[in-house]
C-alpha cells in the first residue's frame, strides 16, 4: 500500500492504494465518490467514465498510482458553483435522458467532454460518441436528445417531445 | 389542481437530481464498519459430480476469516419457487431442490460451490485460488428435446428432465385439432424465441448485518421487491420471522425482471452474517452477472393458424419446449405457462386456442421473467404467423389483421383462454400507426431504396398484454403461491405535508414524481408537499412489489384507495369546524367549502385539527390523519397497440438498418407522458435488441459463449434511431381507479416480429421468396445465408 495523491474536483486528496487498486476503486472506497459507477469487468459499458486532465477515461482501466499527481473530475464536480446542475445535467433532466441513474454519471462524463471537443455534434456524432456507454433504460432516444439539445441545437422536431 | 404537477403532467423527474450528481444511494453504495467481504467460487463446468472441495490453505491465508461450502447451510432450505404449474395429466410439476450452495453435484456454468469472505475483497479473491476443489465431469444435457429423450438427468433424484407438460386450455385440445382438419388454409411456422440476458447496468448486490444482542438480521439488496425476498428468505431458507428480518432495496440500477427473484447470494450474506456477527458484502461482477443472474425466453416453438376460406382466423395451435435452466427460479414456471398461453388470442377473435408447453431442465443458468415474460414469446409466435399466412394467401397483411381484429363494441370480451379483456380499440391503434408512420407513402421511398441497390421493408406487428397482475383469487386458482394486491400507507403530517409508503419498488419508472402527481392532484396540494418512500420493509406495508408493468395499476390504485380514506376523514374533521353536514363539504384545490355558503378551510386546517384536535369529535373520530389500504385488482388490464418498423437490407451483406420505428399503443390513462414514451423507449431497444443483436449462446458442453459485453451485443446508441411514439389512442381500463393499464413492457414485446417481419418483407421485396422465416438476432450472417444459402 502507498499513498497516491491527486486532485480530484478541485480538491487536493489522497488515499492509500495497492499497485492493482484501479482508479475507480480509489475513488469509490478511498474517497467515498460513489457517484462513479462500476457497470462491467471488460471496460464496454462506461458507466465508469471520469475525466483525467480534461480526457474522458474509463476509470475502471487506469491504475490509481498512474494517475498520480493528476487533475480527475467526476460526476461530483459537474455542477454549477452554487450547486445547480450544469446545462448539461439540466438538459438530461428536462428531456428525461435517465431512468434508473446507474449509467448517468458515465452518460454524462462522456458527454460533457464531447462537447468540449465539438460544441454542435450532430446526431449521428451524438450517437457514435456514446459506442462506449451502455444504457439499458432509455433506449438512448432522450440521452441524444438532451446532449443536441445541451449544445443549444434545437430538439423541438424531435418526435416524441 | 397544480396544472405543471398533476395527473397529466410531463413534471420533470425530481429523483433526476441526485443521480445526476452522483448521490444516489445503490447497494453498492453501503459500506457497513466492519464489513467482509464474499467471493463466490463458482463451478466452471456444466454438469458435475464434486468429489472434494479442500478449503485448508485457503483460509490460512491472510484476511481471511472463513471459506464456506453447503456443509455450512446444512440446516436451511432450497431457495423455493412461487409458482406451481399443473401437467396435463393432473400432477404437479417437478420441484427440485435449489440449494443455496452446491451440494454434490453443480447443474451449469456459474453454479456457487463455496464462498471465501475476507477482511477485503481483494483478499477473498486471492484466497479463492487456494480452494481445491475437484469435480468429476458429467456429460452437459443442453438441447431441450434431446433433454426430454433420454438425455442425461440434471436432477437425478427427481428421474426426469420434463418439469411440467402443461395444456391449456385442455379441454379445447380436441376442438382445436377438428378445426384444423376442417381449415381451407392452414400455415404453420417453427421458431426459435432466442435466450436473452436481461443486464441491467447496476450488477446485483448483497449485504448482510445482524445484531447478536438482537436476533435482528438486514438484508441491503438490489431487488425490485423487498417484501418478497423477505417472504421467500425468511419464511423458506434461513427461518428467520418477518419482525426479525428487514429487507431494504435502495436506489436500484435496472431490474427488468431479474431483480425480482430470490437469489441464493442473498441468503448467503444474511446466514453469513448471523454466523460471522460482522456484516458481509457481495458484489456481483459483471462476468458472474452473465452467469448467475436469471435469464429470459429460450423457447422453441411450432406455431399454426387455420384460416376459412374468407380468411377468419379459425384456431391456433401452439407447442412450445421452455428453458428452465437447471433450477426453478422464483416465477420460472408460471412465464411460458399463464404469462404466455393466455395471450395467444392476441387482438384477434380466434374462437379456439390450444397450448402445449413442455417445460425442461438443462445444464444452463436458470430461465425466469424478462421484461415483457411469456408474452413476448406470445406476440412473436402470433404476429409471425400471420405475417407468413398473409403472404401465403397473397393478401395484406394490415387487412389480415384488421379482418379478424376485436372490434371495439365488443368489449368486455372473453377471450377462448380464460382473460378478460375490459376495453381497447385496435383499429384505432393500427389507424393511427399506419398515419404516423407514412405508410401510404412506403412504395415509393421502396422504389427510392431499390434504385440505390438497398431492399427496402415494412413490418406490422399488433400486440396485446395482461398488466397489472393481478387478482389474487384467481392467481392462487392457477399456482402462485402468493397473493398480488398491492398496498400503501398515507400519513399526512400535522403541517399538511404528506409522506406515502408505498408497496411498489422504483428502479428507473419514476415512481417518487409520478406517484405524487397522483396524490397532489386529488387532493390540490403542490406535489413537494408529497414524499414516497419506498424499498424498504421497515417502514412500508406489505407489498408485492414492481414488475409486469403493475405499479401504477396496482400499487397506484392502493395510493388512491388509501387517500380517499384520508379525504374522507378529513371531510367529517371540516364538516365538524364548519358546523356543517358532511354530505355538504367539497374539497377542490385544497380546499374544503360547504355547499351553498362561503364558509372554507384549508388543506392545512384541517391537517392541523387532525393533530391539536382541541375543537374536534374525539366521540365519532380518532385524531391523525393516516391511512393504509390494500388493493387487489378484479382483473388483468390489457395495454395494447401496433408496432411499424421500416428497414434497408443490404443484400450485398445481410446487414439490416433500421430506419424508422412507430409505436401507436393504448395505455389508458396517462399520469406523465414524459416518462410513459421513455419506457416506451427503453423497451423498443430492448426488443430490437432481440431482434437485431442480443443472444445468449451456450456451447455443446454448457459454456457460456456470450459471456460478456464483448459477447453479448447489447444495443449501443448508434444501434437504434430515434422512435416515434404515440399514446393518443386511448381506453382507459373500467376497473381501477385511475384508468390505467401499464407501459413498462410494450416495447419490448411488440417490437421483436415488426423487426423480423420488415426483414422478410425487404427480403421478399428483393426477390427472396423462399425465405419463410429468419430467427432472432437477424444478424447480417443469418440475413445473407437466408438469401444465398
Amino acid at each position: 500500500m502507498t499513498k497516491v495523491s491527486m486532485t480530484v474536483n478541485g480538491r487536493a486528496v489522497s488515499a492509500e492504494a495497492e499497485g492493482r487498486t484501479l482508479l475507480v476503486n480509489y475513488l469509490r472506497e478511498g474517497l467515498g465518490l460513489t457517484g462513479t459507477h462500476v457497470g462491467c469487468d471488460t471496460s464496454q459499458c462506461g458507466a465508469c467514465v471520469v475525466h483525467v486532465d480534461g480526457q474522458a477515461v474509463k476509470s475502471c482501466t487506469v491504475f490509481a498510482q498512474d494517475v498520480a499527481g493528476a487533475d480527475v473530475r467526476t460526476i461530483e464536480g459537474m455542477a454549477n458553483a452554487d450547486g445547480s446542475l450544469s446545462t448539461l445535467q439540466q438538459a438530461f433532466q428536462d428531456h428525461h435522458g435517465l431512468q434508473c441513474g446507474y449509467c448517468t454519471p458515465g452518460m454524462v462524463m462522456s458527454s460533457a467532454a464531447l462537447l468540449a471537443e465539438n460544441p454542435k455534434p450532430t446526431e449521428a456524432e451524438v450517437r457514435y460518441h456514446l459506442e462506449g456507454n451502455i444504457c439499458r433504460c432509455t433506449g438512448y432516444h432522450n440521452i441524444v436528445k438532451a446532449v443536441l439539445a445541451a449544445s443549444g441545437q434545437d430538439v423541438t422536431k424531435i418526435a416524441a417531445e | 389542481m397544480p396544472k405543471d404537477g398533476g395527473i397529466g403532467a410531463s413534471t420533470k423527474r425530481r429523483e433526476d437530481v441526485r443521480f445526476l450528481t452522483g448521490k444516489g444511494r445503490y447497494t453498492d453504495d453501503i459500506n457497513i464498519r466492519g464489513q467482509l467481504h464474499a467471493h463466490f467460487i463458482r463451478s466452471q463446468v456444466a454438469h458435475g459430480t464434486i468429489r472434494k472441495i479442500d478449503t485448508r490453505d485457503a483460509e490460512a491465508m491472510p484476511g481471511v476469516v472463513k471459506v464456506f461450502t453447503s456443509a455450512d447451510f446444512a440446516g436451511v432450505g432450497g431457495i423455493p419457487t412461487g409458482w406451481q404449474v399443473t401437467s396435463r395429466d393432473g400432477s404437479v410439476m417437478l420441484e427440485p431442490k435449489h440449494p443455496v450452495l452446491a451440494e454434490g453435484k453443480v447443474r451449469h456454468v456459474g453454479d456457487p460451490i463455496a464462498v471465501v469472505v475476507a477482511e477485503t475483497l481483494d483478499q477473498a479473491r486471492d484466497a479463492a485460488e487456494a480452494v481445491e476443489i475437484d469435480i468429476d465431469e458429467l456429460p452437459a444435457v443442453m438441447d431441450m428435446k434431446a433433454a426430454v429423450q433420454g438425455g442425461p438427468l440434471v436432477h437425478d433424484e427427481i428421474g426426469s428432465n420434463l418439469c411440467y407438460d402443461w395444456g391449456f386450455v385442455e379441454e379445447n385440445r380436441a376442438a382445436v385439432d377438428e378445426a384444423f382438419k376442417k381449415a381451407a388454409h392452414v400455415t404453420t411456422l417453427d421458431l426459435v424465441n432466442n435466450r436473452l440476458i436481461a443486464n441491467p447496468m447496476e450488477p446485483r448486490v448483497a449485504v448482510g448485518d445482524y445484531e447478536d444482542h438482537s436476533g435482528q438480521h438486514t438484508l441491503y439488496t438490489t431487488s425490485q421487491n423487498p417484501h418478497v425476498i423477505r417472504l421467500l428468505m425468511g419464511a423458506f431458507v434461513l427461518s428467520i420471522p418477518e419482525h426479525k428480518l428487514r429487507v431494504v432495496a435502495p436506489d436500484v440500477g435496472g431490474g427488468f425482471g431479474s431483480k425480482i427473484y430470490h437469489y441464493a447470494e442473498e441468503a448467503f450474506v444474511t446466514k453469513a452474517a448471523q454466523i460471522l456477527k460482522r456484516p458481509v458484502k457481495w458484489t456481483s461482477s459483471r462476468s458472474e452477472a452473465f452467469i448467475s443472474d436469471a435469464q429470459g425466453r429460450d423457447h422453441q416453438t411450432r406455431i399454426q393458424l387455420a384460416l376459412d376460406a374468407d380468411n377468419n382466423f379459425m384456431a391456433l395451435r401452439c407447442e412450445t419446449y421452455a428453458n428452465m435452466g437447471a433450477y426453478l427460479s422464483t416465477f420460472a414456471p408460471c412465464i411460458p405457462t399463464w404469462l404466455h398461453g393466455t395471450l395467444l388470442a392476441g387482438n384477434y377473435k380466434t374462437p379456439l386456442v390450444y397450448t402445449n408447453v413442455k417445460a425442461v431442465f438443462t445444464n444452463t443458468v436458470p430461465v425466469d421473467a424478462y421484461r415483457g415474460a411469456g408474452r413476448p414469446e406470445a406476440t412473436f409466435q402470433l404476429e409471425r404467423v400471420i405475417d407468413k399466412a398473409a403472404r401465403e394467401l397473397g393478401v395484406s397483411p394490415v387487412e389480415l389483421r384488421r379482418k379478424n381484429f376485436i372490434k371495439p363494441d365488443q368489449y368486455p370480451y372473453q377471450t377462448p383462454v380464460a382473460v378478460v379483456y375490459d376495453t381497447g380499440n385496435y383499429d384505432a391503434t393500427l389507424d393511427k400507426l399506419l398515419e404516423l408512420s407514412d405508410y401510404a407513402g412506403f412504395e415509393a421511398r421502396a422504389a427510392e431504396s431499390k434504385a440505390r441497390g438497398k431492399l427496402r421493408g415494412f413490418g406490422l406487428a399488433h400486440y396485446i398484454e395482461a398488466c397489472g397482475i393481478a387478482p389474487s383469487n384467481l392467481v392462487g386458482q392457477l399456482g402462485a403461491r402468493a397473493g398480488l394486491y398491492e398496498s400503501a400507507t398515507v400519513r399526512v403530517n400535522a403541517t399538511g405535508s404528506i409522506t406515502v409508503f408505498t408497496g411498489s419498488h422504483s428502479h428507473g419508472q419514476g415512481h417518487e414524481t409520478t406517484f405524487a402527481q397522483v396524490i397532489s392532484d386529488m387532493i390540490g396540494i403542490d406535489a413537494s408537499q408529497v414524499e414516497i418512500v419506498h424499498g424498504d420493509t421497515s417502514n412500508t406495508p406489505m407489498g408485492m412489489g414492481t414488475y409486469g408493468s403493475r405499479s401504477l395499476a396496482v400499487g397506484g390504485s392502493a395510493m388512491v384507495k388509501a387517500t380517499n380514506k384520508i379525504i374522507n376523514k378529513a371531510k367529517k374533521i371540516a364538516a365538524h369546524l364548519m358546523e356543517a353536514s358532511e354530505a355538504d363539504i367539497e374539497l377542490k384545490d385544497g380546499k374544503f367549502t360547504v355547499a351553498g355558503t362561503d364558509k372554507e378551510k384549508t388543506w392545512v386546517d384541517i391537517t392541523l385539527a387532525a393533530y391539536v384536535p382541541h375543537n374536534y369529535p374525539l366521540e365519532s373520530i380518532e385524531p391523525g390523519l393516516e391511512e393504509t389500504a390494500f388493493y387487489d385488482p378484479s382483473n388483468f388490464t390489457y395495454p395494447a397497440g401496433a408496432y411499424g418498423c421500416e428497414l434497408e437490407v443490404d443484400p450485398e451483406t445481410g446487414k439490416v438498418e433500421i430506419l424508422a420505428f412507430t409505436a401507436a399503443d393504448d395505455f389508458g390513462n396517462v399520469v406523465n407522458p414524459m416518462i410513459v414514451e421513455g419506457q416506451v423507449h427503453g423497451g423498443l431497444a430492448q426488443g430490437i435488441g432481440q431482434a437485431m443483436l442480443e443472444h445468449c449462446v451456450f456451447d455443446e458442453n454448457g459454456q457460456l459463449l456470450s459471456g460478456s459485453f464483448m459477447d453479448y451485443a447489447m444495443p449501443r446508441a448508434d444501434d437504434v434511431p430515434f422512435y416515434s411514439v404515440d399514446h393518443s389512442c386511448a381506453t382507459p381500463c373500467t376497473h381501477n381507479p385511475l384508468g390505467v393499464k401499464g407501459c413498462g413492457e410494450a416495447g419490448a414485446i411488440g417490437s421483436p416480429p415488426a423487426v423480423v417481419n420488415a426483414v422478410l418483407d425487404a427480403l421478399h421485396r428483393g426477390g427472396f421468396t423462399n425465405v419463410t422465416h429468419i430467427d432472432m438476432p437477424v444478424s447480417p450472417s443469418r440475413v445473407w445465408q437466408a438469401m444465398h444459402g
